[in-house]
């Protein structure tokens, strides 16, 4: 199994006999066998932690809640996702938790009845190994201002520390309560609420914020439309805050931009207790909304007129996915009634529609973008008829294939990936995509268990090389012998014919990119095409391999000479002082300022449009696309700066530093320097590989290619003086992607799913490019007066240059812990690494500032092994991991 | 509390080296061919006692000794007492739940007295730790298919057998407490708020090792629960050591021992049985191909303490010392602290 990270958390609350009537007269009619559905629907519907309460004072509630775990626990799909324990009584909650056996939930406890016996809870709840919520609830009462809120759960967090709680462990609820109720005193909760969270997360580190939203629109009972809306705008505003978990029924919230705008922003006024009247308005606006449908249909088109084959062909083609659903019931009852069986709707006029997609994308007419948006409506068709198809009890089409995808573990990129799964799907493959950061035994267990034709395997960072080789290896040491099918942005063909290739018997292909993917896909599947695609790519490997051990490799100098012949800087030149020195964090940086230092080139071609922007609008073959393409991306754009889906969250650090060798020794606590060793003394101690406390060594690689007379063999170091100088390092993300993601992927729209993961990379680019401006203009102010237009920035016409670990200049993916520590980043920032160094969000740079004037980028390339072992006695790590962080640079 | 110095004498040695644990008893006593009269001894049951090898530490003290002595000389650094099924659940197939005290009282002594011999003998430090199985019951299942809200057992009475069991071995002289072959991660949980409560009764803490047994090629226990959320399941009780025994050879349970190896902030041990069993349920893995398959582990620092369980003898024992000599022990990760709950599956929140 993968392991989903969660960042919010929606628990079910339908097995709950206070927040469900349903469920409720199913328990008090003993009718458990229908009470367990429930549970299973919520589950199937998502849920990720299921809570069940039986507090009704009718009900003998210890029976109840042990009755219910016992038998969930008998029901795999059920017991796969944690519980919640909720009861207001502590026994019913012992209860419970002695029928579990994951680690759930309980809810909750609080001081409600003074600190002792808030301990003694909390100590039991820890020796049960659960994690509990903390209701803001003390001795006199519940807790209702941002200040009381603040008080109480800082208490608790503090008494809970004193007992070796777990932080982790904790969740706060501090209380959501009902707004617009006409009483004056109700009308800040909503913002108290947020306030206190966005507080109790600061104060609090490591804990975890939930609510209960039904309270919130209590006076809105009988109006779903309002309710909904109040919830979502409620969530919009308290998500960023920090609460990152909810009781709330997943399918009773509305997608934040498209509720109805008067709407949204009455309840904005109400939960931002904007003005004092702004309850009043809403309770007459909800007047307007009760039995309405808050989405108004939009005037049908000249199109919507046609025959229903002809329509649904035409929106496959024209990737319009707002009539999908009910035209896909108009066929399925039309085919219905004339005795047809729903896969038809498929097979006919779905497929039609796909095949027309499909032919205009092998023939150059269609481009990726237009793809990928027909496919979000091929599968909004097939899900709507799915139930119907597994309804009747017959096995679906046999797909043309069934492929298992995975981003292999340690990376989380999955831009490509997805790509590649949706061109396969519309060309009727069935993929089974494992997701990112998948190990080894899931990959093959998937596999195995789904019977399928081949295995691709994707990744974007240059360890991922690496775990596809291991994946190779499982594979053969499983004795496999399925098709494995190799791709992504660091993967190539000479790798995949010297490293992966060798380690597995069974077929093992490059592709490319998208395109070409069905081409092998097909092939492959092919009865007749098969075995002479395979020999064909085994002879084309092997000459790969024959072609790299016969050609002259370039002749590598010895580790001596490459440092003997390296750059000499002029440090004379050598940047001052920085005015700012020392770390400095942005919590939030304008999406907008960030939006004109957009490099929109990459953008394309993730898109897998080849042309430089702007050109790449008017080319005469991609342009319409590409504008099409433009024109949402900006769309989009706008929606996530108004809406503020994103945040760009960065910080700086500048030290000063001093070069050893292929080293740079930094002082990351600034006001060291004045007090630091002699020169002299603090290399000796650096030869030796032992560095005080306060200092930090960077090792860097040095080229060793053999250069023309007068070229260098470069290293990162030489730009620094060893005399005594200065250097940076920064770490960028883009956060919040997720629910957007979560939403987008709920709606089977992969394509603003993947636009807009494309446009949070831009963003991480752009906003690495303006903090280095800003860095080079203020915070180091080494080039006050530089003015550059953004084309300029895009060429890098600038003085210094921020190399990233993981890139040419400086290939060692795990360089980024060092870096993270010296700036704090995984708490300053909240990016973190995975065990292969890519960087969570994953939309994220981080990299070194070089000030020099010489300073410039270029490739370390092939290294020797002397270097390699230099290497690994400077970073003080074994060989044998040296040579695994660089792979890439060895033979 | 007061802090257990043993378990940091144990973190010492193990930060030097991978540390061995012992093999197999069961398939051990069965060389013996021992007949009833042999267990049952002087004492006067009622039913009859073949195959009751918890007893064996009262009468037949000599076979046990011997096969503990065999395990040292083989190398292992620890060994455990024979006391898998030396509860008051067990027992009462045999009607013999009024020895269960001494069983473990005389199991720890033999334990005991063997590793403090041989530490005094060379001066490396020998540990011992008490063995607890997971009884015959299962809390989180129902033994009739047609009630599955059915339960043979409730917490509160299994979580008293264990203490019994863990309070008895204690009083014995061992140092640790090692809940192995779990099959149900909710026994194993009651196991651990049982230790707990001996530690608060006792006022020191009572170092524990953990031991899961996956019964499917997919990594899942009996219970269903993976490796991971099993390690969510039961990282409150900060083990000294935690891993998986039984079940599969080292060959099959690499993949197992690889996850619990990257996701554990604790020392990993993980004993294997010798290979699977043949027709005969005799298991014919000799000692120098279990040795190859624990030199891998070795290579990838997998482990830090490894033995052998069902079908393992002195010579796997010694061919697994053997196979790790010279190997680094796998480096104790440090883990962030990040909410992971867990249900049959584990659910990591985001920090």
């Amino acid at each position: 199994m993968t392991t989903p990270t969660a960042t919010f958390v929606n628990i079910g609350e339908r097995t709950n006999v206070t927040g469900s009537a349903a469920f409720k007269k199913l328990i008090m009619g003993g009718d458990y066998t229908k009470a367990i559905e429930v549970a299973r629907a919520q589950v199937e519907n998502g849920a990720q932690v299921i809570d069940v309460n039986m507090d009704e004072g009718l009900l003998d509630a210890h029976y109840a809640m042990t009755t219910f775990l016992k038998l969930i626990a008998a029901e795999p799909d059920i017991a796969r996702v944690p519980v919640m324990i909720d009861s207001s009584k502590w026994s019913v909650i012992e209860a419970g938790i002695k029928c579990v056996s994951g680690k759930p939930i309980v809810n909750s406890i609080s001081m409600k009845e003074g600190e002792a016996e808030f301990l003694k809870y909390a100590r039991k709840v820890m020796n049960y190994g659960a994690a509990v919520v903390v209701m803001a609830f003390d001795e006199t009462g519940q807790a209702d201002t941002k200040e009381r809120k603040i008080e109480i759960c800082e208490r608790a967090y503090k008494l809970l520390m004193g007992i070796g709680f777990p932080p982790e462990d904790i969740i706060f609820d501090p209380n959501v309560f009902a707004v617009a109720t006409g009483i004056e005193e109700h009308n800040n909760y909503g913002v108290d609420f947020i306030e206190a969270t966005r507080e109790i997360r600061a104060r609090c580190p490591h804990v975890h914020i939930s609510g209960g939203l039904s309270n919130l629109s209590f006076s809105f009972r009988g109006n779903e439309v309002v309710r909904r809306a109040m919830h979502s705008v409620f969530l919009y505003h308290a998500i960023p805050a920090g609460m990152d978990m909810g009781i709330v029924n997943a399918g009773q919230l509305d997608v934040y931009d498209q509720i109805d705008p008067v709407l949204r922003t009455a309840c904005e006024d109400v939960i931002l207790n904007r003005d004092p009247e702004a309850g009043e308005r809403l309770v007459t606006l909800a007047e307007s909304f009760r039995g309405t449908d808050a989405v108004a249909e939009k005037a049908a088109e000249e199109w919507r007129g046609w025959e229903v084959v002809k329509r649904l062909e035409h929106a496959l083609v024209k990737g319009i996915d707002a009539h999908v659903v009910a035209d896909t019931e108009e066929a399925r009852l039309e085919i219905f009634n004339r005795g047809g069986r729903p896969i038809e709707v498929i097979e006919g006029p779905l497929m039609d529609g796909m095949n027309v997609v499909g032919d205009l994308f092998g023939s150059g007419k269609m481009f990726l973008p237009q793809v990928v948006k027909s496919a979000r409506v091929m599968k909004k068709a097939v899900a709507h008829l799915l139930p119907f198809i597994e309804a009747e009890k017959v096995a679906g089409t046999r797909a043309k294939g069934r492929i298992i995808m995975a981003t292999v573990k340690g990376d989380v990129h999955d831009i490509g990936k997805n790509i590649v799964g949706v061109v396969l799907q519309c060309n009727g493959y069935e993929v089974i995509d494992l997701g990112v950061m998948v190990a080894w035994p899931n990959i093959l267990k998937a596999a195995n268990e789904n019977d399928a034709d081949m295995i691709g395997l994707s990744g974007l960072i240059t360890p991922s090389l690496d775990e596809m080789v291991t994946v190779a290896e499982e594979m053969q040491r499983s004795e496999m012998t399925m098709p494995l099918l190799i791709g992504g942005a660091t993967t190539s063909k000479v790798h995949t014919a010297l490293r992966i290739a060798p380690k597995y018997d069974g077929p093992v292909v490059h592709v490319l990119d998208a395109s070409r993917a069905v081409g092998v896909a097909s092939t492959l599947m092919s009865d007749t095409q098969r075995d002479a695609f395979v020999l064909k790519t085994a002879d084309e490997y092997e000459a790969v391999r024959i072609a790299r051990e016969g050609k002259p490799q370039n002749l590598l100098a010895t580790l001596d000479e490459a440092r003997a012949n390296g750059f000499g800087a002029d440090f004379a030149q050598k940047p001052p002082a920085p005015r700012h020195p020392g770390l400095h964090v942005f919590d939030d940086w304008s999406l907008e300022d960030l939006r004109a230092y957009i490099d929109w080139t990459p953008f394309f071609r993730a898109w897998e449009l080849a042309g430089n922007f702007p050109a790449i609008l008017d080319d005469a073959v991609v342009g319409e696309s590409a504008r099409s393409l433009y024109a949402d991306a900006q769309a989009m754009l706008d929606t996530i700066i108004a809406e503020k889906w994103l945040t760009a969250r960065g910080m700086a650090g500048l030290w000063p530093c001093r070069r050893h060798g292929d080293d740079v020794i930094v002082h990351p606590d600034h006001s060291a320097e004045t007090d630091a060793i002699a020169p002299a003394a603090a290399n000796i101690l650096a030869a030796a590989h032992v560095l005080p406390e306060h200092e930090v060594r960077l090792s860097f690689l040095r080229q060793q290619i053999r250069k023309r007379e007068g070229r260098p063999n470069m290293c990162l170091a030489d730009f620094i003086d060893p005399a005594g100088d200065w250097m940076g390092g920064f770490a960028v993300g883009i956060h919040g992607i997720d629910p957007h993601i979560a939403r987008f992927q709920a709606e089977h729209d992969d394509y603003r799913d993947i636009l807009l993961k494309a446009l949070a990379d831009r963003f991480a680019e752009a906003f690495a490019e303006r903090l280095h401006l800003h860095v080079r203009t203020d915070l180091w102010g080494y080039a006050e007066g530089e003015q550059l237009t953004n084309e300029a920035l895009v060429k890098e016409q600038y003085r210094g240059i921020r190399p990233a670990p993981g890139y040419p200049a400086c290939p060692d993916h795990s360089l980024k812990p060092i870096l993270f520590d010296l700036l704090g980043a995984e708490d300053a920032i909240g990016i973190s690494l995975t065990e292969s160094f890519a960087m969570l969000p994953t939309a994220a740079v981080s990299g070194f500032y070089f000030g020099h004037p010489d300073s410039q980028y270029f490739g370390v390339a092939r290294i020797g092994q002397d270097q390699v072992e230099d290497y690994a006695g400077r970073r003080g790590i074994d060989l044998p991991t040296a040579e695994r962080y660089l792979r890439p640079n060895l033979d | 509390m007061t802090p257990s110095a043993i378990a940091a004498a144990f973190r010492a040695e193990a930060a030097k080296r991978v540390l061995i644990t012992d093999g197999a008893f069961g398939t051990m006593i069965q060389n013996y061919k021992l007949q009833e009269a042999d267990y049952r001894g002087a004492y006067a049951l009622e039913l009859d006692q073949k195959g009751n090898n918890d007893l064996l530490v009262l009468t037949r003290r000599d076979v046990v000794d011997t096969i503990t002595r065999q395990y040292l000389d083989a190398g292992s650094d620890i060994v455990s007492t024979n006391t898998f099924n030396a509860n008051t659940i067990s027992q009462e197939d045999y009607g013999a739940v009024h020895l269960v005290r001494e069983m473990n009282l005389a199991a720890a002594d033999i334990a005991r007295r063997a590793a403090d011999d041989y530490a005094a003998k060379d001066g490396r430090p020998r540990f011992v730790a008490g063995a607890i199985g997971p009884t015959n019951k299962t809390l989180s299942l129902s033994p009739d298919v047609n009630d599955p809200g059915y339960r043979a057992i409730e917490y509160d009475d299994l979580k008293n057998v264990y203490k019994d069991q863990a309070g008895a071995l204690l009083d014995g002289g061992v140092d640790f407490i090692l809940i192995e072959t779990i099959f149900d991660t909710l026994n194993a949980k009651a196991a651990i708020m049982a230790v707990k409560e001996v530690e608060e009764d006792r006022g020191a803490e009572i170092p524990v090792m953990i031991s899961m047994t996956v019964t499917d090629m997919s990594g899942r226990n009996l219970s269903g629960h993976s490796v991971e959320a099993f390690w969510s399941s039961v990282r409150h009780a900060h083990p000294l050591t935690v891993g998986l025994n039984c079940a599969f050879g080292a060959d099959l349970l690499r993949p197992h021992v690889q996850v619990i190896s990257q996701i554990a902030d604790a020392l990993v041990m993980v004993y294997p049985n010798a290979g699977l069993p043949n027709d005969l349920g005799a298991y014919d893995e000799q000692p120098e191909t279990t040795g190859g398959f624990i030199r891998e582990w070795a290579e990838q620092s997998l482990v830090n303490v490894v033995g052998g369980c069902c079908g393992s003898t002195p010579p796997h024992i010694a061919a697994m010392a053997k196979a790790v000599e010279g190997y680094a022990p796998r480096p104790v990760p440090t883990n962030k602290p990040v909410l992971k709950l867990a249900g049959l599956d584990p659910f990591v929140m985001a920090a």
